[in-house]
């Protein structure tokens, strides 16, 4: 086995289990930590149903950023949808056989890639440009874009001036999957974007990545405007009552 | 009094985001609260010793019971979709009042103490160590949110700088810092049940004297009843509709209402305050006192409902938090909502033709209305989402018959705060108050110019108030601002169903 596949196998597992424990602790803490009052954005809506379409439209819409400022909202679509559709393509060198959906989405995925490196490019140029939010930018807020951009751009070098040998990568992670290691192509390029992608899995549950699950569990939009109608109690208010009260 | 030195904003053809000034409004602050004034909500009278450690075990705590928090600080992406949105921003050009600056000045203490990228590398990701400076940057920039949630409508993530605000001034409390103006209104309403210290001999006399004057003005035996058991409904207005103008108005319209329903009332000597100032240091122990204060009044004089008066964090702590607080409101009538808020009362009222209007006893006035920021995003009136903004609407309209609306994005969830919200409403703040007028200031002055607009209504007391105090520095006339009810005093029918 050549010691880059060991190397890159390792770092992978290891970017993989990071990710996955880091994220699946903070979820965890969300869910557990009570929201004593009900503080939805009003207006909100009334019923449970409305508070997932609510949910839903952040999510796919992003609906309060396009309120906020539509140039921001353009490049944050383009770089998601495109992280969207090259995240579903990558899907076929995990499966096999690959499923149908996944084999439609393949060609829009190169675009995808394109389109998330414009709009990363976009996000950028604003972080750059704008005083207001170079004063609120940090350099992990730099580095975060660069790191996408690089994982972009790697990947799309990979694409079209590379040309790696797909069908032995797909044996690579396929490997990976069933604890079956195959050797990684030898591809300089193909390295630095593994190793990038290792570097966001491993980041996501320390930074503002963050945003991803958090935007399920932020109160603000995701509760109920029933107030009046439901009594909401959290279990450490409840514990104030009846402790010294008048009434 | 001696007018602070500073320099009025300009209004301008349009809303402009402003420059970046740093620092511009580091100074100010207001006033600390004195030990005894602090002691008295139990929190330490003067700075702690420890207070660097007592300060980030406080941070962990609130940590731990409020969702919020724990998500706002972990999710903002720094898009800057906040930056502009908030009124002392726009007002000031100093960027700590970016919403999303202010958020950090917590956020990187946040950072440093509670996440394993702050612990290891601070200077990445902005965390810093707790200093004098830092508790310095608090009490100033914490006081410079009005808790409106502006912010909190344009962020992806619905993050909202009132809750980190009210976090940081939580904190403040527990280590010794507290502002004076909020404390201080706080240990009155414990002790004396308003926010003005009236007690309730004197209470009784202001309500004398507006019996008379409303028999003067009407020839009607319009009544202010206190403290009238078994009465059918319990109002909890602000107390300054008790003295000030032209909130006084609101009440007397509020009375006339009640009269001419036929619908018995009272108010409370005990819980004679709707405006809970606890909201404003998020504190939720103090927050329930004042609003147990509220549930015992109504059981004490066995009321079967609860109506609101004109008051806009007031509205937000009843529609939103008492049942939590305070409730269970089993004891009260189940067909009408707990707490209801005084315009709806009134809007039932005149759908149901229960009291008549006459528009053109207001006909020397063109009227726009000010979306108060606590009632539009953090409350509602009547059954569906946006009532908040119809109901109050429909009051008017019904009242007078001249009525435009200021341009959309300074009205309903969008709406401006008057900048005197979130307990700043305190003189040693007036060039952050008038300054934070602004984005308001421009959008009424846009309605005067093309509908020739006179009149400015609102239903809350913060806004009157600080509206009669900045109105004049824009060169507009004080009685510009009028209460919701005061117009519905104006046109009211008195005697004409019987
Ligand atoms: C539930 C899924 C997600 C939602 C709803 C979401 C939504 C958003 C929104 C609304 C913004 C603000 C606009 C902007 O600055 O682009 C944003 C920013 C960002 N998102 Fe996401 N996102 C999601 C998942 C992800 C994932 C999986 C990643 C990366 C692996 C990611 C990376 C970023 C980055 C780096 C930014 C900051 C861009 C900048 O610096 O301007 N997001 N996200
Ligand atoms: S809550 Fe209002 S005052 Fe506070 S930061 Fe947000 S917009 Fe500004
Ligand atoms: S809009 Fe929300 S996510 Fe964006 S900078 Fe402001 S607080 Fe952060």
């Amino acid at each position: 086995m050549p010691i880059m596949t060991v190397i890159y196998a390792l770092l992978l597992y290891g970017a993989a289990a990071v990710f996955g424990l880091g994220v699946s602790y903070r979820v965890l803490t969300y869910a557990r930590t009570p929201a004593p009052l009900k503080i939805p954005t009003m207006p909100a809506p009334v019923t449970r149903t409305g508070v997932v379409f609510r949910v839903a439209r952040e999510v796919a819409l992003f609906e309060s950023l396009f309120k906020s400022s539509k140039w921001t909202w353009i490049f944050a679509v383009m770089f998601h949808l495109g992280l969207l559709l090259e995240v579903v393509r990558h899907l076929r060198y995990f499966i096999q056989p690959i499923w149908f959906w996944t084999v439609l989405v393949q060609p829009f995925g190169v675009y995808g890639g394109v389109v998330m490196v414009v709009g990363l490019l976009g996000l950028l140029g604003r972080r750059v440009l704008i005083a207001r939010v170079r004063y609120i930018s940090q350099p992990s807020d730099y580095l975060m874009l660069l790191l996408l951009l690089g994982i972009g751009l790697s990947g799309l070098a990979i694409k079209f001036l590379d040309h790696t040998d797909i069908v032995s990568f797909k044996a690579f992670v396929l490997g990976l999957l069933y604890f079956d290691w195959q050797p990684l192509p030898d591809s300089p390029l193909l390295l630095a974007h593994l190793s990038m992608v290792a570097a966001l899995l491993i980041a996501f549950p320390f930074s503002k990545l963050l945003h991803a699950p958090g935007v399920f569990f932020s109160p603000t939009r995701n509760q109920v405007d029933d107030a009046r109608e439901r009594r909401h109690l959290a279990p450490w208010a409840a514990q104030l009552e009846g402790a010294g009260d008048e009434v | 009094m001696a007018k602070v030195e500073f320099k009025v904003p300009a209004v301008g053809e349009y809303l402009e985001i402003p420059d970046l000034q740093p620092g511009v409004m580091a100074k100010s602050a207001p006033f600390k609260a004195a030990p005894r004034h602090q002691q008295a909500l139990g929190f330490p009278g003067e700075l702690v010793e420890n207070w660097e450690e007592r300060a980030v075990a406080k941070l962990g705590e609130l940590l731990s019971k409020y969702r919020s928090l724990r998500v706002h600080l972990d999710a903002c992406v720094k898009c800057g979709s906040c930056a502009d949105k908030c009124h002392y921003f726009l007002g000031t050009g100093d960027p700590k009042n970016m919403p999303v600056a202010r958020q950090d000045l917590l956020r990187s203490i946040y950072r440093r103490h509670f996440t394993l990228a702050g612990k290891l590398f601070p200077r990445l990701v902005g965390a810093r160590d707790l200093d004098p400076s830092v508790l310095e940057e608090w009490y100033s920039y914490f006081h410079q949110c009005s808790q409106c949630r502006r912010c909190s409508v344009f962020c992806p993530y619905g993050i909202d700088t009132a809750e980190i605000s009210m976090a940081a001034r939580e904190i403040l409390d527990e280590i010794g810092v507290g502002q004076k103006y909020c404390n201080e209104i706080l240990g009155k309403v414990h002790t004396i049940g308003n926010n003005l210290g009236l007690p309730a001999p004197a209470l009784a006399n202001t309500l004398e004297g507006l019996e008379e004057d409303v028999k003067e003005d009407t020839g009607v035996d319009v009544r202010f009843p206190l403290d009238v058991q078994g009465a059918e409904v319990l109002l909890i207005p602000p107390s300054a509709d008790f003295f000030a103008e032209p909130h006084i108005d609101g009440l007397i319209g509020y009375a006339k209402v009640f009269h001419q329903a036929g619908i018995s009332w009272t108010l409370s000597s005990y819980a004679s305050e709707a405006a809970n100032f606890a909201l404003f240091i998020g504190n939720y122990e103090q927050m329930r006192k004042v609003a147990l204060r509220i549930r015992k009044a109504a059981i004490d004089l066995k009321v079967k409902r609860i109506v609101v008066g004109e008051c806009g964090h007031a509205w937000r702590v009843a529609y939103s938090f008492w049942n939590t607080l305070a409730g269970p409101f089993d004891f009260l009538d189940p067909r009408y909502p707990v707490p209801q808020h005084i315009i709806e009362f009134t809007h039932d009222l005149i759908e149901r033709g229960a009291i008549k209007l006459d528009r053109e006893a207001n006909d020397h006035m063109r009227v726009t209305f000010h979306d108060s920021c606590n009632v539009a995003r953090a409350t509602r009136m009547g059954a569906r989402p946006g009532g908040q903004f119809v109901l109050p609407r429909e009051v008017i309209k019904a009242s007078c018959n001249h009525f435009f609306d200021m341009a959309p994005e300074t009205i309903g969830e969008k709406t401006f705060c008057c900048g005197g919200g979130g307990g700043l409403l305190t003189d040693e703040l007036l060039e952050l108050r008038v300054k934070g007028a602004l984005p308001r200031m421009q959008a009424l002055r846009e309605v005067q110019q093309e509908h020739g607009v006179t009149h400015m209504a609102a239903i809350c007391a913060i806004c009157k108030s600080q509206f009669s105090k900045v109105l004049p520095y824009y060169e507009f006339p004080m009685e510009t601002i009028v209460s919701v009810h005061q117009l519905v005093s104006n046109a009211i029918q008195l005697g004409t169903n019987s």
